[in-house]
């Protein structure tokens, strides 16, 4: 019963049940159209959100990969489940509290001492970042080198699920990003700066000014605005 | 279909002679319009200009409002409960401050009722999806602030209000700008990656329609990061979140406020009745109703649910005529079609061309006029590309980046885009990307005054779900400046005001109230709303679905 169209059609097996689906379109727009209505695994939609975490084989492959599905194409003879959610260990903390001279990646996530290299977490990540590097930083307390590896990361929880040590990798990125953010970056002097010039009134001042122009003066100062 | 490095035959012929020009366009710079020219390429070429495609509302506090018609569609609509359907003697949640929305602006308000004071035991996020999944979290290019030494929150507040031609709230336009500064602060404080210079200068660029360079970025995965922060600080202060249960009604008391709302649980269908002493609505925008037949950059629970919610318990809208159509959407692969090419492309320098790998616009227009430029090169002068499935687009010369700012830039500065063509088997270092408008932002919304506060009782709001901010047209990077001001400043305000509310008998009666408008209007049963989800199923499964089990 396809619908008419002159698109070649593909076998996907969706959690192992076959479908035939238009080749071309994306996993996620394979499972809709083959009549599945997203509630979880479906999220921005565009790569951003890590909802739509994926694992599949390809026909005459043992190799298990990793997709985000709305953003890779269906194959022939693809086997493919989602993996919608993980089950993953957060450490809650306060980030004034937090002391970076004493590793505190490894004091909030001691597991990542049980990193056995062997990486899984690397060669399952669909954004392909050096997860086993940047968790291998964070062991060394190696801030700024976890926090730049670990950049990309859509926190999809792939990494996670295939550690044979049970590490949380995504929440360990995030805890380096923001310490990183925190304490490593040079601040930036001239937003404070900014900041104290807004707490001196001077550019409310110069905003009522222009909330009180007529729309014809307004929008000649507009018009006449110098730009950088 | 055979493809050379991504494309087919007929769009590498287009491409060479894009190559061809590129090396005298390297030193070139293109006029910018004046606004009486801007004028005449949009009434002639954006789509919001069409007459044809609105109607004026026949119901409610913003009745003779002029809507795109699906958002018309959407309010007149009836409710999907009724007061027999919902038991509202047993509450399920009780608590001083609901938030409806797990965006941005939702994460937001939550930190800052935290931080006012108020107990996180007390505070309930309830979202559609799961908490962080929303436009705030895909937008890329950057977020405005006047901090730097030439800038001044004036110069912002002028570039906003042309930018949105004037029609613009001064009021919301002046907090929004004089918060900037004191966000990027808070933001850096709580250890978000900035794009910065060894000495910690912030690295800012042009969006469209700015005067200064005050777009702050983490890459193009700004939204990204900025949210990925929040949620965690959320997280940290151990306020409760219930996931994958959208709001379908507001709540009222007898005393005319609103006092929480009814959520459904979209995985048991079972309903939850919340009792709230403020409520935060920062539900988004509606990007997934494609207004017009147009592809979206938004993501899937966009469908507007908070106007109609709040709509129907009287709330006013504004400037819900005009829609944001951002001007680079993907146009080529297929695949990705109408997801956002950032803007910050255009701010590294690429150019938009024609298929002859001719400049036909400024790169860095406001993004309506931008647009509407695009539009007109496709459709008024038939210069555009077509691609296999008969989509027409324009070239943005994305290899001039490296050739202007380094090599490595857009590897660096643009992982997202990078890696999302690359995954398509294309490489925007060496050729350059295909795009059309895309819809991408609700400019209007719900009228809110500059404390966060609608114009009913008990209920604050922040974000894509208010108007009045951008007025007709948004300018990059001061959407997630927006939920930032806003969404703290709702935050605040509803912590005040739970402190001194009482809410009185919970009611429904004001769906009731609207239903009855919308039958005398002779509005069709048929039309249910809130959306909730939009249904992209394939036709012939629907076609063939019996609703039995």
């Amino acid at each position: 019963m396809a619908e008419k169209n002159q698109i070649p059609l593909v076998s996907v097996f969706i959690m192992g049940k076959e479908y035939k689906i238009p080749s071309g379109l994306t996993l996620m727009k394979a499972m809709e159209y083959a009549g599945y209505r997203y509630t979880r695994g479906a999220g921005c939609r565009a790569g951003f959100c890590g909802a739509c975490a994926t694992i599949y084989r390809l026909k005459n492959d043992y190799k298990l990969k990793s997709a985000l599905a709305c953003q890779t194409t269906v194959a022939d003879g693809m086997y493919l489940v989602q993996l919608p959610f993980t089950p993953a260990n957060k450490q809650k903390y306060d980030m004034e509290k937090l002391n970076i001279a004493h590793n505190a990646l490894l004091k909030e996530y001691p597991e990542i001492a049980r990193c056995i290299s062997c990486n899984s977490c690397t060669k399952v990540c669909p954004q392909e970042l050096k997860v086993m590097d940047y968790v291998q930083a964070s062991l060394r307390g190696d801030i700024e080198k976890a926090a730049t590896l670990s950049f990309d990361c859509v926190q999809c929880g792939l990494c996670a699920f295939r550690c044979p040590a049970e590490i949380t990798q995504y929440h360990v990125g995030q805890l380096a990003r923001r310490l990183y953010g925190k304490f490593v970056a040079p601040k930036a002097i001239h937003t404070e700066d900014a900041v104290n010039k807004v707490n001196s009134g001077a550019p409310r001042a110069e905003i009522s000014k222009l909330k009180s122009m007529s729309p014809a003066e307004i929008k000649d100062l507009y018009k006449k605005r110098p730009i950088e | 279909m055979n493809l050379i490095k991504g494309y087919p035959e007929s769009m590498r012929e287009s491409i060479e002679k894009v190559e061809k020009t590129r090396e005298k366009r390297l030193k070139e710079k293109y006029q910018q319009m004046s606004l009486e020219e801007r004028d005449e390429v949009l009434n002639k070429y954006h789509p919001d200009y069409k007459p044809e495609v609105k109607r004026k509302l026949s119901v409610g506090s913003s009745k003779e409002e002029i809507v795109p018609m699906e958002v018309a569609d959407l309010i007149e609509s009836y409710p999907l409960v009724s007061e027999k359907d919902i038991d509202l003697t047993s509450i399920d949640y009780d608590v001083d401050l609901l938030i409806i929305g797990g965006g941005g602006a939702g994460t937001m308000a939550g930190i800052w009722a935290t931080y006012e004071g108020i107990d996180p035991q007390n505070i309930l996020m309830t979202t559609k999806l799961r908490h962080g999944d929303s436009n705030s979290i895909m937008a890329q290019g950057g977020i405005q602030a006047a901090d730097k030494a030439n800038d001044s929150p004036d110069i912002h507040y002028l570039d906003v209000i042309g930018g949105g031609h004037f029609a613009n709230e001064p009021e919301l336009v002046e907090a929004l700008v004089s918060d900037g500064p004191a966000i990027i602060k808070w933001f850096e404080s709580k250890g978000v990656m900035f794009d910065k210079q060894k000495d910690g200068t912030m690295i800012t660029i042009h969006g469209g329609g700015t005067s200064r360079k005050r777009m702050h970025s983490a890459k193009d995965y700004t939204g990204m990061e900025l949210l990925r922060v929040i949620r965690d600080e959320f997280i940290n202060l151990s306020i409760p979140v219930i996931e994958f249960s959208p709001a379908i009604e507001l709540l009222m008391d007898d005393k005319g406020q609103i006092a929480g709302a009814v959520l459904f649980n979209i995985e048991t269908h079972q309903y939850y009745v919340v009792r709230a002493k403020a409520t935060v609505m920062g539900t988004g925008g509606f990007g997934r109703l494609h207004i017009q037949g147009f592809p979206t950059t938004n993501h899937y629970g966009a469908t507007a649910d908070g106007l109609v919610m709040a709509y129907r318990c009287g709330a006013r809208l504004r400037d819900m005529d005009s829609v944001q159509y951002h001007p680079t959407g993907a146009a080529f692969p297929e695949q990705i079609v109408g997801l956002l090419i950032t803007e910050k492309v255009r701010g590294l320098g690429a150019q938009p061309l024609n298929r002859d790998g001719n400049m036909f616009v400024h790169p860095l227009e406001p993004r309506d006029v931008e647009s509407a430029a695009f539009i007109k090169e496709c459709y008024g002068a038939g210069l555009g590309v077509e691609t296999p499935t008969g989509m027409q687009g324009v070239w943005l010369d994305s290899p001039m980046i490296n050739m202007l700012k380094g090599e490595g830039t857009t590897e660096r500065e643009l992982s997202a885009m990078y890696r999302m063509f690359k995954r398509f088997d294309i490489n925007m270092v060496e050729d350059p990307i295909l795009v059309f408008p895309t819809l991408h932002y609700q400019n209007g919304g719900v009228v809110i005054d500059a404390n966060g506060a609608t114009e009913l009782k008990g209920l604050f709001a922040g974000g894509e779900v208010t108007g009045g901010v951008h007025g007709k047209n948004r300018l990059m990077g001061n959407s997630l400046l927006d939920y930032s001001v806003f969404g703290r400043r709702a935050g605040i305000s509803a912590a005040k005001y739970s402190k001194k509310a009482s809410v009185g008998e919970l009611t429904l009666s004001h769906v009731t109230r609207y239903r009855k408008e919308l039958e005398k209007a002779g509005v069709p049963e048929s039309r249910k709303s809130p959306m909730i989800l939009p249904e992209y199923r394939g036709r012939n499964v629907l076609s063939r679905a019996i609703d039995i089990f």
